[in-house]
């Protein structure tokens, strides 16, 4: 025992507590892995009963045992596909804008605030949106291209907003260098920026594109089906995804639909597990080959 | 070298001009073409104040303004027809309510654990779970909700309904603990380390800077991170729907059934409505409220977040 | 008389500094402190011994980079919230090794007292910014601790320019004020040592003139130590200096005699580099 081994009874308590605390934020910030694992072990535990092929390429049905995700499955991979082809041109053309061309004006400084916002509008707003415009005025129908423009809308926000990190992210010595050997603005942006800029970009159309496949809600607004007996084969036909066939299950009564549902949702966990491990080799390889 | 810097011809002059005419042509071609991209988000915006402002007017022709807004019964489809949205707004609060009180401390504790007590590896191992906990659909949480989380709750307090506030008050407050954690975690680490040294060298423990020092600094950034997380629990959709019902309900129970504005939304959306119904317009009247609402919430955080910023640049 | 140059290079240079005879009694010592960021990394403090009187002011000076605040900072262990740092020998706070087993680091920060480079007040009111210490600590509370942050601001020669607005908040003090505060702020803790980094680098003339004053006042109840850049404030202010060069202490002495007539040539160089 010393002057400095802090033994008052006020430093004992006070370091009680700190300790106390300690333990206390470990312990919330360590629950969040908690509530991750019983919900993917719930999801397994019920699931993988139903997972077989069949399961993969059966049509759903009134029956449990013939259901399948066969249709929601195409459904998705057509909707994201659509999406992308819809929403990467746009989100990333809007973000060149912004960061390389934009002037400094009033309509500059609109356009960002915008789009800050619409990243927060609920994602039902977008599907009423869908509702009114592309199904409706548009006489798209309850169809794909109705779902993936509606979609795309939805993660426009999210590519810009990425896309423009991955922009800023290339040094402005490479724009310097280029424009000293006589290049113009569009070509220094073609040959330099965008092929820095372009595994940050793809990192965070990944993102986007996996969070429109989990998309739910805006496609039961703009009328995805939620039985539907035959594949699409093209943008105007009527339509069910993952999300939709999952809800749909999840929704009735019988405990063998939800263990369907469960087996669905493995699937579509799958799906973004492949796309997120894509998104992060690619942020990792980058990260380890610039020399910035 | 003489004959380099003699004096081109006129074709070749007339050459370069035609080449430069043609190159300032394709440069601000490209710069328009990106203008109209950029203007699609513009339009986006005013489409969905458009699509949301047509069909509302239209509704409160029919439906007087205070009617709406004040009426505590909502049956639309059912006679005698009643379109007070009080109870939709009443199963919303109560979600908000009952998920910000799940997520506020659970992110506020992991935020400080993050920013004040892991080490670099912890925190590189722990802040991908948060991501991957943020990016689960949401119709996952509503099947979490609807067959793990409610027969819990209905074997601990047996008069829990089978839909219920509580069970999806929980999930949405697990959907946005990540978005409270790690907004509150970039609260914190923008906090200058001098002022923690300050504290340290005051002979204060790591909880008295914590909770003394960095969380007082950080607090406007905090108070938005709980704004911005309430606003998306009030446009949470699938796992409210699953989970908490659709009996538009004014009540403080969450053992109980009830309707949120976005389940309503969904409610009618599923079954076929034609347009230029009432049935129709009253999602679009319930839509703009939700919009209104989250629009205000969302402004206001941002720009708290933005204050927050330029304190610490 | 001994080559500077040697003494960089060989590892276990003896230090110059034990035959210092002090006026006071010694309350802080460094004994063969060998310092390092990190275990791979090189050393940044090679075998620094010394010996801090107390009610004294002892400056410490140095080329930018040898490892001064590096030095000071480990005297109340505020490296320790550095990951990964690698530290020989001891540093002794009235004979005991501040770094020992039962130690508790908080104790050792409430009696060694500190204020940085540039002011760093809470974002709180000028009176909390000066309670808070005191108040966490439990030395007092209620009235007594109102007297008390008056005494604090009093003695930082503060109370006169802020007494009427206490409750504004201490970031809204033009910086010299700030470091005044936070200068009270170390005072209110009642710690025996005060260790200062370049407590004035951020400052003009004027206000680093009124702590130049506020030091000479502390000085009869606390023990300073304090790392400058200015020389003439070394000579000013300090009873004893101690040059650091590239991590090792090449001289220490009476600060007259560093100043008039330096031992080693090197510091020779140095002090008359600036200050002839
Ligand atoms: N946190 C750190 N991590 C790694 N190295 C550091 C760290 N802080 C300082 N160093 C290194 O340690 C050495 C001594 O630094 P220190 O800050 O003690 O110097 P100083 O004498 O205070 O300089 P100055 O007069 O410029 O403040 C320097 O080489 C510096 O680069
Ligand atoms: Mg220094």
């Amino acid at each position: 025992m010393n002057a400095l081994s802090g033994d008052s009874p006020g430093l004992q308590r006070r370091r009680r507590m700190d300790r106390a605390f300690r333990v206390l934020c470990t312990t919330m910030a360590w629950t969040s892995v908690l509530i991750l694992a019983i919900l993917l072990l719930d999801i397994i535990r019920n699931g993988t009963q139903w997972l077989d092929l069949q399961f993969l390429q059966s049509f759903s049905s009134r029956f449990a045992h013939k259901a399948g995700i066969y249709a929601a499955l195409v459904g998705s991979v057509w909707l994201v596909g659509l999406t992308a082809v819809m929403a990467i041109p746009v989100g990333v053309a809007t973000a060149v804008y912004l960061e390389e061309y934009s002037p400094k004006n009033r309509l500059s400084r609109f356009i960002e605030v915008n789009i800050a916002n619409l990243a927060g509008v609920p994602s039902i707003v977008y599907g009423m949106l869908g509702l009114a415009i592309f199904v409706r005025a548009f006489g798209f129908g309850h169809s794909i291209l109705a779902g993936a423009a509606t979609l795309s809308l939805l993660i426009l926000p999210v590519i810009i907003i990425a896309s423009r990190e991955a922009i800023r992210a290339v040094p402005q010595s490479l724009r310097h260098g280029s424009y000293a050997l006589g290049a113009t603005q569009w070509q220094t942006i073609r040959a330099h920026v965008l092929p820095v800029a372009t595994p940050g970009i793809i990192t965070g159309v990944i993102l986007s594109l996996s969070r429109a496949i989990g998309e739910t809600a805006p496609l039961v607004i703009v009328g995805a089906a939620t039985y539907v007996a035959f594949l699409p084969e093209g943008p105007l036909d009527n339509f069910t995804a993952l999300p939709i066939q999952i809800f749909n299950w999840a929704a009735r009564p019988q405990p063998d639909f939800h263990d369907l549902a469960a087996a669905g949702i493995i699937v579509l966990l799958a799906v973004l597990f492949v796309m997120n491990g894509t998104a992060a080799l690619i942020r990792f390889r980058t990260q380890r080959n610039r020399p910035w | 070298m003489q004959e380099i810097a003699s004096a081109p011809s006129l074709e070749t002059i007339r050459a370069g001009l035609r080449k430069r005419r043609l190159r300032d042509w394709r440069e601000s071609g490209v710069g328009s073409l990106l203008l109209v991209c950029a203007l699609v988000s513009v339009l986006t915006t005013i489409g969905v104040i458009a699509v949301l402002s047509v069909e509302t007017f239209s509704f409160f022709r029919e439906v007087s303004v205070a009617d709406f807004l004040f009426g505590t019964r909502w049956t639309p489809l059912l006679e005698p027809r009643s379109f007070g949205v009080l109870p939709l707004l009443g199963g919303t609060l109560l979600i908000v309510a009952g998920s910000s009180l799940v997520a506020i401390p659970l992110g506020l504790g992991s935020a400080l654990y993050l920013s004040e007590y892991s080490s670099a590896r912890t925190r590189n191992l722990l802040k991908p779970i948060l991501e991957v906990l943020a990016g689960i659909p949401t119709v996952v949480y509503g099947y979490f909700a609807l067959t793990f989380v409610t027969p819990i709750l209905q074997r601990v307090l047996p008069q829990t309904q089978v839909f219920n506030a509580a069970s999806g008050t929980i999930v949405v407050g697990i959907m946005i603990l990540p978005m409270v954690a790690s907004l509150c975690d970039d609260a914190f680490r923008a906090v200058p380390s001098t002022l923690r040294h300050g504290g340290y060298a005051l002979g204060a423990t790591r909880r008295e800077v914590s909770l003394q020092v960095v969380l007082p600094s950080a607090l406007s950034g905090v108070l938005a991170s709980f704004i911005l997380a309430a606003s998306r629990a009030i446009g949470e959709t699938m796992a409210v729907t699953l989970a908490a019902g659709a009996t538009p309900n004014l009540t403080l129970n969450p053992l109980e059934s009830i309707q949120t504005m976005t389940a309503y939304i969904v409610q009618v959306s599923l079954g076929d409505t034609p347009q230029g119904t009432i049935e129709y317009k009253t999602i679009f009247a319930v839509g703009s409220l939700l919009f209104l609402i989250t629009l205000a919430m969302n402004l206001l955080g941002h720009r708290i977040l933005r204050r927050f910023q330029e304190v610490y640049e | 008389m001994v080559d500077p140059r040697s003494l960089a290079t060989t590892e276990e240079a003896p230090s110059s500094s034990t035959d210092v005879e002090l006026d006071s009694p010694t309350i802080l010592e460094a004994r063969g402190i060998r310092f390092a960021y990190s275990a791979e990394g090189p050393d940044v403090l090679h075998g620094i011994s010394m010996e801090i009187p107390e009610n004294r002011i002892t400056a410490i000076i140095g080329p930018s980079g040898c490892g001064k605040s590096t030095l000071l900072r480990l005297f109340n262990r505020m490296n320790d919230f550095i990951p990964g740092t690698d530290l020989r020998g001891e540093i002794l706070y009235r004979g005991v090794n501040v770094y020992g087993n039962e130690v508790d680091p908080v104790e050792v920060r409430r009696r060694i007292g500190m204020v940085f480079q540039k002011p760093n007040p809470f974002p709180k009111s000028i009176a909390e910014n000066i309670a808070w210490g005191p108040k966490i600590n439990g030395l007092d509370s209620g009235a007594s601790l109102d007297e008390r942050v008056r005494r604090s601001l009093e003695q930082a020669s503060l109370l006169d320019e802020v007494i009427d607005r206490l409750d504004a908040p201490g970031t809204a003090l033009s910086g010299g004020q700030q470091q005044r505060l936070c200068i009270a702020r170390a005072i209110a803790m009642e710690p025996e040592v005060i260790l200062m980094d370049e407590p004035c680098s951020a400052l003009d003339p004027v206000s680093t003139m009124r702590i130049e004053d506020l030091l000479f006042e502390l000085k009869k109840q606390y023990t300073i130590v304090i790392v400058t850049h200015n020389m003439q404030q070394a000579a000013r202010v300090s009873d004893y200096t101690a040059f650091l060069e590239n991590g090792h202490l090449i001289e220490y002495g009476e600060t007259n005699q560093v100043f008039t007539n330096p031992r080693q040539q090197r510091t020779e160089e140095y002090v008359t580099g600036r200050f002839g």
